[in-house]
Protein backbone atom coordinates (compact mmCIF):
# COMPACT_ATOMS: atom_id res chain seq x y z
CA UNK A 1 0.00 0.00 0.00
CA UNK A 2 1.88 2.99 -1.53
CA UNK A 3 -1.22 5.43 -0.13
CA UNK A 4 -0.19 8.15 2.76
CA UNK A 5 -1.25 5.87 5.94
CA UNK A 6 -4.31 7.39 7.45
CA UNK A 7 -5.32 7.03 11.31
CA UNK A 8 -5.59 3.39 12.75
CA UNK A 9 -6.96 2.01 15.60
CA UNK A 10 -6.33 -1.80 15.89
CA UNK A 11 -6.48 -5.15 14.27
CA UNK A 12 -5.29 -8.28 14.04
CA UNK A 13 -1.91 -10.11 13.16
CA UNK A 14 -2.07 -12.30 10.20
CA UNK A 15 1.29 -13.07 9.45
CA UNK A 16 4.80 -11.90 10.89
CA UNK A 17 8.61 -12.40 10.93
CA UNK A 18 11.53 -11.48 13.22
CA UNK A 19 13.60 -10.25 10.67
CA UNK A 20 17.35 -10.82 12.19
CA UNK A 21 19.13 -10.93 8.93
CA UNK A 22 18.85 -6.63 8.42
CA UNK A 23 19.21 -4.53 5.29
CA UNK A 24 21.48 -1.77 6.24
CA UNK A 25 19.03 0.92 7.31
CA UNK A 26 17.58 -1.41 9.66
CA UNK A 27 20.86 -2.87 10.93
CA UNK A 28 20.97 -1.40 14.36
CA UNK A 29 16.92 -2.62 15.06
CA UNK A 30 17.93 -6.09 14.41
CA UNK A 31 15.91 -8.32 15.23
CA UNK A 32 13.03 -7.00 14.95
CA UNK A 33 9.84 -7.57 14.24
CA UNK A 34 7.38 -7.51 10.94
CA UNK A 35 3.76 -8.09 10.98
CA UNK A 36 1.17 -7.80 8.32
CA UNK A 37 -2.22 -6.30 10.26
CA UNK A 38 -5.83 -6.96 9.27
CA UNK A 39 -6.80 -3.44 10.56
CA UNK A 40 -10.36 -3.51 12.35
CA UNK A 41 -11.82 -0.56 9.27
CA UNK A 42 -10.58 -3.05 6.84
CA UNK A 43 -7.54 -3.27 4.74
CA UNK A 44 -4.12 -4.72 5.63
CA UNK A 45 -0.64 -3.11 6.24
CA UNK A 46 2.43 -3.95 6.87
CA UNK A 47 3.79 -2.79 9.99
CA UNK A 48 6.44 -2.69 12.94
CA UNK A 49 5.60 -4.48 16.01
CA UNK A 50 6.87 -2.40 19.15
CA UNK A 51 7.75 -4.28 23.15
CA UNK A 52 6.28 -7.90 23.36
CA UNK A 53 6.59 -10.68 19.96
CA UNK A 54 3.20 -10.81 19.03
CA UNK A 55 1.54 -14.23 17.08
CA UNK A 56 -1.16 -14.93 14.24
CA UNK A 57 -4.43 -14.50 15.63
CA UNK A 58 -3.02 -11.60 18.39
CA UNK A 59 -4.82 -8.25 18.89
CA UNK A 60 -2.48 -5.32 18.51
CA UNK A 61 -3.26 -1.23 18.64
CA UNK A 62 -1.90 1.19 16.51
CA UNK A 63 0.46 3.27 18.08
CA UNK A 64 2.74 5.63 15.88
CA UNK A 65 3.67 6.33 12.20
CA UNK A 66 7.52 6.88 12.20
CA UNK A 67 8.69 7.69 8.55
CA UNK A 68 5.22 6.63 7.34
CA UNK A 69 5.61 3.08 9.10
CA UNK A 70 3.19 2.39 11.31
CA UNK A 71 3.96 1.11 14.91
CA UNK A 72 2.01 -1.34 16.68
CA UNK A 73 1.63 -3.10 19.82
CA UNK A 74 0.08 -5.87 21.24
CA UNK A 75 -2.75 -5.20 22.76
CA UNK A 76 -3.68 -5.63 26.81
CA UNK A 77 -6.31 -8.37 27.03
CA UNK B 1 0.31 -19.45 -34.60
CA UNK B 2 2.95 -21.96 -35.18
CA UNK B 3 4.79 -24.49 -33.11
CA UNK B 4 7.66 -23.64 -31.46
CA UNK B 5 10.79 -25.73 -30.57
CA UNK B 6 14.24 -25.25 -28.29
CA UNK B 7 16.96 -25.68 -30.76
CA UNK B 8 19.46 -25.52 -28.71
CA UNK B 9 20.80 -24.73 -25.17
CA UNK B 10 23.97 -23.10 -23.35
CA UNK B 11 24.70 -22.40 -19.52
CA UNK B 12 27.49 -20.88 -17.76
CA UNK B 13 28.17 -22.55 -14.30
CA UNK B 14 26.62 -20.67 -11.50
CA UNK B 15 28.60 -19.92 -8.66
CA UNK B 16 30.52 -16.75 -7.87
CA UNK B 17 33.05 -15.91 -9.98
CA UNK B 18 35.17 -12.57 -9.44
CA UNK B 19 37.43 -12.97 -12.26
CA UNK B 20 34.38 -12.91 -14.42
CA UNK B 21 32.15 -9.89 -15.52
CA UNK B 22 28.28 -9.44 -17.10
CA UNK B 23 29.34 -9.74 -20.39
CA UNK B 24 31.30 -12.78 -20.60
CA UNK B 25 29.45 -14.91 -18.95
CA UNK B 26 26.85 -14.00 -21.21
CA UNK B 27 28.61 -14.63 -24.34
CA UNK B 28 29.91 -17.61 -23.00
CA UNK B 29 26.18 -18.91 -22.22
CA UNK B 30 25.87 -17.54 -25.60
CA UNK B 31 28.04 -19.13 -27.82
CA UNK B 32 27.53 -22.42 -25.82
CA UNK B 33 24.25 -22.53 -27.55
CA UNK B 34 25.10 -21.62 -30.55
CA UNK B 35 27.27 -24.35 -30.89
CA UNK B 36 25.08 -27.10 -29.36
CA UNK B 37 22.63 -25.89 -32.76
CA UNK B 38 25.47 -25.75 -34.79
CA UNK B 39 24.59 -22.19 -35.66
CA UNK B 40 26.36 -18.65 -35.80
CA UNK B 41 25.28 -15.70 -34.63
CA UNK B 42 24.71 -14.34 -38.01
CA UNK B 43 21.76 -16.45 -38.27
CA UNK B 44 19.75 -14.66 -35.35
CA UNK B 45 17.14 -12.92 -35.96
CA UNK B 46 16.99 -11.26 -32.55
CA UNK B 47 18.19 -10.99 -29.14
CA UNK B 48 15.69 -11.21 -26.07
CA UNK B 49 17.44 -10.78 -23.20
CA UNK B 50 15.96 -11.03 -19.46
CA UNK B 51 18.42 -9.71 -16.56
CA UNK B 52 16.87 -8.45 -13.56
CA UNK B 53 19.27 -5.36 -12.12
CA UNK B 54 22.24 -4.85 -14.33
CA UNK B 55 22.38 -1.49 -13.97
CA UNK B 56 21.98 -1.72 -10.29
CA UNK B 57 24.89 -4.28 -9.51
CA UNK B 58 27.38 -3.50 -12.32
CA UNK B 59 26.70 -0.37 -13.55
CA UNK B 60 25.96 -1.04 -16.95
CA UNK B 61 22.82 -0.02 -19.01
CA UNK B 62 21.49 -0.92 -22.69
CA UNK B 63 22.50 -4.61 -21.74
CA UNK B 64 20.84 -5.87 -24.48
CA UNK B 65 23.12 -4.61 -27.21
CA UNK B 66 25.75 -5.18 -25.37
CA UNK B 67 25.71 -8.30 -24.66
CA UNK B 68 24.56 -9.06 -28.60
CA UNK B 69 27.66 -7.12 -29.57
CA UNK B 70 30.03 -9.18 -27.32
CA UNK B 71 28.17 -12.27 -29.31
CA UNK B 72 28.58 -10.99 -32.54
CA UNK B 73 25.47 -10.47 -33.37
CA UNK B 74 24.42 -6.97 -35.10
CA UNK B 75 21.58 -5.57 -37.41
CA UNK B 76 18.79 -7.12 -35.42
CA UNK B 77 16.60 -6.46 -32.68
CA UNK B 78 18.14 -6.64 -28.98
CA UNK B 79 16.04 -6.04 -25.86
CA UNK B 80 16.04 -6.33 -22.07
CA UNK B 81 13.21 -8.04 -20.36
CA UNK B 82 12.57 -7.21 -16.60
CA UNK B 83 10.33 -8.90 -14.43
CA UNK B 84 12.68 -9.20 -11.32
CA UNK B 85 13.57 -12.99 -10.46
CA UNK B 86 10.73 -13.88 -13.61
CA UNK B 87 12.87 -11.27 -15.93
CA UNK B 88 14.31 -15.15 -17.68
CA UNK B 89 10.88 -16.63 -17.74
CA UNK B 90 9.32 -13.69 -19.23
CA UNK B 91 12.08 -13.17 -21.81
CA UNK B 92 11.26 -16.84 -22.75
CA UNK B 93 7.36 -16.00 -23.03
CA UNK B 94 7.80 -13.34 -25.02
CA UNK B 95 10.43 -14.65 -27.74
CA UNK B 96 8.01 -17.92 -28.16
CA UNK B 97 5.34 -15.85 -28.80
CA UNK B 98 7.52 -13.45 -31.21
CA UNK B 99 8.23 -16.97 -32.98
CA UNK B 100 5.14 -18.44 -32.61
CA UNK B 101 3.51 -15.57 -34.02
CA UNK B 102 6.09 -15.59 -37.02
CA UNK B 103 7.94 -12.28 -36.79
CA UNK B 104 11.30 -14.73 -36.50
CA UNK B 105 12.32 -18.13 -37.23
CA UNK B 106 15.74 -17.84 -35.08
CA UNK B 107 15.89 -16.12 -31.71
CA UNK B 108 18.23 -16.43 -28.97
CA UNK B 109 16.78 -16.48 -25.34
CA UNK B 110 19.63 -14.97 -22.89
CA UNK B 111 19.60 -14.55 -19.31
CA UNK B 112 22.61 -13.27 -17.38
CA UNK B 113 22.90 -11.99 -13.44
CA UNK B 114 26.10 -10.52 -11.87
CA UNK B 115 25.40 -10.37 -8.40
CA UNK B 116 28.35 -11.36 -6.13
CA UNK B 117 30.51 -8.30 -6.81
CA UNK B 118 28.74 -6.54 -4.56
CA UNK B 119 28.83 -6.63 -0.44
CA UNK B 120 25.66 -8.56 1.22
CA UNK B 121 24.08 -5.44 2.39
CA UNK B 122 23.85 -4.00 -1.08
CA UNK B 123 22.79 -7.12 -3.06
CA UNK B 124 20.00 -6.75 0.19
CA UNK B 125 19.21 -3.75 -1.13
CA UNK B 126 18.91 -4.00 -4.74
CA UNK B 127 16.54 -7.35 -4.46
CA UNK B 128 14.68 -5.26 -2.02
CA UNK B 129 13.50 -2.83 -5.00
CA UNK B 130 11.48 -5.84 -6.54
CA UNK B 131 9.30 -5.59 -3.60
CA UNK B 132 7.18 -2.23 -2.52
CA UNK B 133 9.22 0.23 -1.38
CA UNK B 134 6.90 2.82 -0.12
CA UNK B 135 5.13 -0.11 2.06
CA UNK B 136 6.43 -3.39 3.39
CA UNK B 137 9.99 -2.35 2.15
CA UNK B 138 9.86 0.79 4.43
CA UNK B 139 8.47 -1.35 7.24
CA UNK B 140 12.22 -3.15 7.38
CA UNK B 141 10.64 -6.03 4.94
CA UNK B 142 13.48 -8.02 3.35
CA UNK B 143 12.11 -10.72 0.44
CA UNK B 144 13.24 -13.74 3.03
CA UNK B 145 11.29 -11.70 5.24
CA UNK B 146 8.19 -11.64 3.18
CA UNK B 147 8.26 -15.42 2.21
CA UNK B 148 8.97 -16.03 5.89
CA UNK B 149 5.62 -14.23 6.08
CA UNK B 150 4.08 -16.27 3.68
CA UNK B 151 5.72 -19.38 4.89
CA UNK B 152 3.95 -18.56 9.07
CA UNK B 153 0.83 -18.28 7.03
CA UNK B 154 1.22 -21.50 5.37
CA UNK B 155 2.00 -23.23 8.59
CA UNK B 156 -1.14 -21.21 10.39
CA UNK B 157 -3.61 -22.23 7.66
CA UNK B 158 -2.54 -26.14 7.14
CA UNK B 159 -0.24 -27.52 9.68
CA UNK B 160 3.23 -27.20 7.48
CA UNK B 161 6.18 -27.53 9.57
CA UNK B 162 9.56 -26.70 10.44
CA UNK B 163 10.47 -29.98 8.90
CA UNK B 164 8.48 -29.95 6.06
CA UNK B 165 10.41 -26.49 4.63
CA UNK B 166 13.74 -28.54 5.50
CA UNK B 167 12.83 -31.30 3.77
CA UNK B 168 12.89 -29.25 0.45
CA UNK B 169 16.54 -27.73 1.40
CA UNK B 170 18.04 -31.70 1.92
CA UNK B 171 16.04 -32.71 -1.18
CA UNK B 172 17.38 -29.83 -3.72
CA UNK B 173 20.98 -30.11 -1.44
CA UNK B 174 21.32 -34.08 -2.72
CA UNK B 175 20.35 -33.41 -6.12
CA UNK B 176 22.84 -30.08 -6.34
CA UNK B 177 25.69 -31.87 -5.09
CA UNK B 178 24.94 -34.34 -8.36
CA UNK B 179 25.14 -31.49 -10.41
CA UNK B 180 28.80 -30.59 -12.02
CA UNK B 181 27.13 -27.17 -13.04
CA UNK B 182 25.74 -26.00 -9.19
CA UNK B 183 26.40 -23.45 -7.04
CA UNK B 184 26.37 -25.22 -3.73
CA UNK B 185 27.56 -28.92 -4.02
CA UNK B 186 27.10 -30.20 -0.50
CA UNK B 187 24.34 -32.46 0.81
CA UNK B 188 22.60 -31.80 4.23
CA UNK B 189 21.31 -33.56 7.03
CA UNK B 190 17.64 -32.83 7.86
CA UNK B 191 19.09 -31.89 11.27
CA UNK B 192 21.76 -29.49 9.87
CA UNK B 193 19.27 -27.99 8.16
CA UNK B 194 16.70 -26.82 10.71
CA UNK B 195 19.64 -25.76 13.10
CA UNK B 196 20.54 -23.23 10.18
CA UNK B 197 21.29 -19.71 11.48
CA UNK B 198 18.15 -17.83 11.56
CA UNK B 199 17.66 -15.17 8.62
CA UNK B 200 13.50 -14.50 9.21
CA UNK B 201 11.92 -16.98 10.99
CA UNK B 202 11.08 -19.40 10.86
CA UNK B 203 13.65 -19.34 7.42
CA UNK B 204 16.77 -20.08 8.08
CA UNK B 205 20.10 -19.75 5.84
CA UNK B 206 19.02 -23.29 4.64
CA UNK B 207 16.09 -22.23 3.32
CA UNK B 208 16.99 -19.20 1.32
CA UNK B 209 18.41 -19.62 -2.60
CA UNK B 210 21.75 -18.12 -3.05
CA UNK B 211 23.46 -15.09 -4.64
CA UNK B 212 25.10 -16.26 -8.06
CA UNK B 213 26.45 -15.19 -10.91
CA UNK B 214 26.04 -17.17 -14.03
CA UNK B 215 24.09 -17.10 -17.79
CA UNK B 216 22.02 -19.40 -19.78
CA UNK B 217 21.05 -19.19 -23.45
CA UNK B 218 18.34 -21.11 -25.41
CA UNK B 219 18.03 -20.90 -29.48
CA UNK B 220 14.20 -20.97 -30.84
CA UNK B 221 13.14 -21.64 -33.88
CA UNK B 222 9.53 -22.76 -35.57
CA UNK B 223 9.31 -26.37 -34.78
CA UNK B 224 9.46 -26.94 -38.87
CA UNK B 225 13.16 -26.26 -38.71
CA UNK B 226 14.36 -27.18 -35.68
CA UNK B 227 15.68 -30.16 -37.22
CA UNK B 228 18.37 -28.45 -38.79
CA UNK B 229 19.80 -27.39 -35.42
CA UNK B 230 19.14 -30.86 -33.45
CA UNK B 231 18.04 -34.39 -33.66
CA UNK B 232 16.63 -34.18 -30.48
CA UNK B 233 14.07 -31.19 -31.03
CA UNK B 234 12.01 -30.11 -27.66
CA UNK B 235 8.59 -28.76 -28.33
CA UNK B 236 7.12 -25.64 -26.50
CA UNK B 237 3.61 -26.84 -25.90
CA UNK B 238 2.32 -24.44 -23.72
CA UNK B 239 3.74 -21.35 -22.10
CA UNK B 240 1.61 -18.45 -20.41
CA UNK B 241 2.77 -15.44 -18.26
CA UNK B 242 0.52 -13.77 -15.96
CA UNK B 243 0.55 -11.38 -13.58
CA UNK B 244 -0.80 -10.65 -9.69
CA UNK B 245 -1.06 -7.84 -7.01
CA UNK B 246 2.32 -6.35 -6.05
CA UNK B 247 2.54 -6.13 -2.67
CA UNK B 248 1.81 -8.68 -0.34
CA UNK B 249 -0.63 -7.00 2.19
CA UNK B 250 -3.33 -6.08 -1.34
CA UNK B 251 -3.15 -9.89 -1.59
CA UNK B 252 -6.26 -11.95 -0.09
CA UNK B 253 -4.19 -14.63 0.35
CA UNK B 254 -0.56 -15.11 0.86
CA UNK B 255 -0.35 -19.05 0.82
CA UNK B 256 -1.15 -19.05 -2.92
CA UNK B 257 0.33 -17.03 -5.84
CA UNK B 258 -2.39 -16.52 -8.53
CA UNK B 259 0.02 -15.30 -10.97
CA UNK B 260 1.14 -18.93 -11.03
CA UNK B 261 -2.33 -20.69 -10.87
CA UNK B 262 -3.44 -18.75 -13.60
CA UNK B 263 -0.46 -19.12 -16.08
CA UNK B 264 -0.33 -22.94 -15.25
CA UNK B 265 -4.44 -23.16 -16.22
CA UNK B 266 -3.39 -21.11 -19.61
CA UNK B 267 -0.28 -23.12 -20.22
CA UNK B 268 -2.08 -26.62 -19.34
CA UNK B 269 -5.06 -25.87 -21.86
CA UNK B 270 -2.59 -24.77 -24.87
CA UNK B 271 -0.43 -28.17 -23.95
CA UNK B 272 -3.87 -30.31 -23.79
CA UNK B 273 -2.13 -31.57 -20.51
CA UNK B 274 -3.13 -31.63 -16.75
CA UNK B 275 -0.78 -31.60 -13.55
CA UNK B 276 -1.26 -35.52 -13.62
CA UNK B 277 0.98 -35.80 -17.18
CA UNK B 278 3.81 -33.77 -16.05
CA UNK B 279 6.32 -36.16 -14.87
CA UNK B 280 8.55 -33.39 -13.42
CA UNK B 281 9.04 -29.90 -13.32
CA UNK B 282 11.98 -27.60 -12.24
CA UNK B 283 9.89 -24.79 -9.99
CA UNK B 284 11.56 -21.42 -8.66
CA UNK B 285 12.62 -22.57 -5.38
CA UNK B 286 13.41 -19.09 -4.29
CA UNK B 287 12.85 -19.89 -0.55
CA UNK B 288 12.32 -23.44 0.65
CA UNK B 289 8.25 -22.34 0.70
CA UNK B 290 8.17 -21.14 -2.78
CA UNK B 291 8.98 -25.00 -3.93
CA UNK B 292 6.35 -26.09 -1.01
CA UNK B 293 3.50 -23.41 -3.13
CA UNK B 294 4.37 -23.87 -6.24
CA UNK B 295 3.38 -27.77 -6.15
CA UNK B 296 0.26 -27.06 -5.34
CA UNK B 297 -0.15 -24.06 -7.35
CA UNK B 298 0.49 -26.33 -10.53
CA UNK B 299 -1.56 -28.48 -9.28
CA UNK B 300 0.89 -31.50 -8.14
CA UNK B 301 -1.34 -31.36 -5.23
CA UNK B 302 -3.80 -29.61 -3.37
CA UNK B 303 -3.56 -26.38 -1.27
CA UNK B 304 -1.54 -27.45 1.75
CA UNK B 305 -0.41 -30.88 1.35
CA UNK B 306 2.81 -29.34 -0.84
CA UNK B 307 5.45 -29.92 2.62
CA UNK B 308 3.63 -33.87 2.70
CA UNK B 309 4.16 -34.02 -0.56
CA UNK B 310 7.95 -33.49 -0.25
CA UNK B 311 8.77 -35.04 2.86
CA UNK B 312 7.12 -38.15 1.80
CA UNK B 313 10.13 -38.47 -1.42
CA UNK B 314 7.91 -37.79 -3.75
CA UNK B 315 9.72 -35.09 -5.50
CA UNK B 316 12.72 -37.03 -4.85
CA UNK B 317 14.91 -37.67 -8.24
CA UNK B 318 13.95 -41.30 -7.66
CA UNK B 319 10.33 -40.08 -6.99
CA UNK B 320 7.28 -40.40 -8.57
CA UNK B 321 7.60 -36.76 -9.81
CA UNK B 322 11.20 -35.10 -9.37
CA UNK B 323 11.46 -31.55 -8.88
CA UNK B 324 14.05 -29.65 -9.01
CA UNK B 325 16.30 -32.24 -10.20
CA UNK B 326 19.05 -29.39 -11.09
CA UNK B 327 19.36 -28.63 -7.37
CA UNK B 328 16.87 -25.87 -8.06
CA UNK B 329 17.67 -22.24 -7.20
CA UNK B 330 18.70 -23.47 -3.31
CA UNK B 331 21.46 -25.30 -4.42
CA UNK B 332 22.00 -24.99 -8.57
CA UNK B 333 22.42 -21.34 -7.57
CA UNK B 334 19.67 -18.58 -8.15
CA UNK B 335 21.30 -15.67 -10.74
CA UNK B 336 18.25 -13.77 -10.94
CA UNK B 337 17.90 -13.15 -14.76
CA UNK B 338 19.65 -16.53 -15.19
CA UNK B 339 17.29 -18.51 -13.76
CA UNK B 340 14.05 -18.45 -16.13
CA UNK B 341 15.87 -19.42 -19.18
CA UNK B 342 18.43 -21.97 -16.74
CA UNK B 343 14.91 -23.32 -15.94
CA UNK B 344 14.27 -24.09 -19.58
CA UNK B 345 17.92 -25.52 -20.35
CA UNK B 346 17.26 -28.10 -17.63
CA UNK B 347 14.00 -29.32 -18.35
CA UNK B 348 15.35 -29.64 -22.19
CA UNK B 349 18.37 -31.14 -21.32
CA UNK B 350 16.44 -33.66 -19.42
CA UNK B 351 13.81 -34.36 -22.46
CA UNK B 352 16.69 -35.05 -24.58
CA UNK B 353 17.89 -37.59 -22.03
CA UNK B 354 20.96 -35.59 -21.30
CA UNK B 355 21.02 -34.49 -17.38
CA UNK B 356 23.98 -36.87 -16.21
CA UNK B 357 23.40 -37.33 -12.82
CA UNK B 358 20.88 -35.95 -12.52
CA UNK B 359 18.54 -37.35 -15.27
CA UNK B 360 15.02 -38.63 -14.30
CA UNK B 361 13.75 -41.90 -15.08
CA UNK B 362 10.24 -40.14 -17.08
CA UNK B 363 11.36 -37.52 -19.60
CA UNK B 364 8.81 -37.12 -22.48
CA UNK B 365 6.86 -33.91 -20.34
CA UNK B 366 8.22 -31.43 -18.21
CA UNK B 367 6.94 -28.10 -16.84
CA UNK B 368 9.05 -24.74 -15.83
CA UNK B 369 7.53 -22.29 -13.01
CA UNK B 370 9.56 -18.89 -12.69
CA UNK B 371 8.43 -16.50 -10.15
CA UNK B 372 8.90 -12.88 -10.07
CA UNK B 373 9.38 -11.05 -6.80
CA UNK B 374 6.64 -11.82 -4.21
CA UNK B 375 4.57 -13.58 -6.82
CA UNK B 376 2.96 -10.71 -8.86
CA UNK B 377 4.92 -12.10 -11.85
CA UNK B 378 4.28 -16.14 -12.48
CA UNK B 379 5.27 -17.67 -16.23
CA UNK B 380 5.02 -21.45 -16.97
CA UNK B 381 6.23 -23.10 -19.41
CA UNK B 382 5.20 -26.76 -20.47
CA UNK B 383 7.88 -28.75 -22.56
CA UNK B 384 7.71 -32.08 -24.42
CA UNK B 385 9.90 -34.14 -26.72
CA UNK B 386 8.68 -33.19 -30.28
Amino acid sequence: MTEEPKPRSAGVVYTETVVYSAPEAFLKDAPYQIAIVTLDEGGRVTARILGERVAIGDQVSFVEHRDGVPYFRKSAS
Amino acid sequence: MRPVAVAAIGKTAFGAFPDRDLRSLAVEAGRKCLEDGHAGPGQVEALFLGNFAGPAFVGQSHLAPYVASGLGIQGVPATRFEAACASGGSAFFHAVSAVAAGLYDLVLVLGVEKMTSQPTPKVAEILASAGDLGGEMRAGATFPALFAMIARRHMHQYGTRREHLAAVAVKNHANGARNPQAHMRKVITLEQALAGKPVADPLTLYDCSMVSDGAAAVLLAPLERAAEFTSKPVRVLGIAQASDRFALDEKEDITTFPAVRAAAEKAYRMAGAGPADIEFAEVHDCFTIAEIIATEDLGFVKPGEGGPYCAQGSTALDGARPVNASGGLKAKGHPVGATGVAQICDVTAQIRGQAGDNQVRRHSLGLAENLGGSGATGVVTILGAA
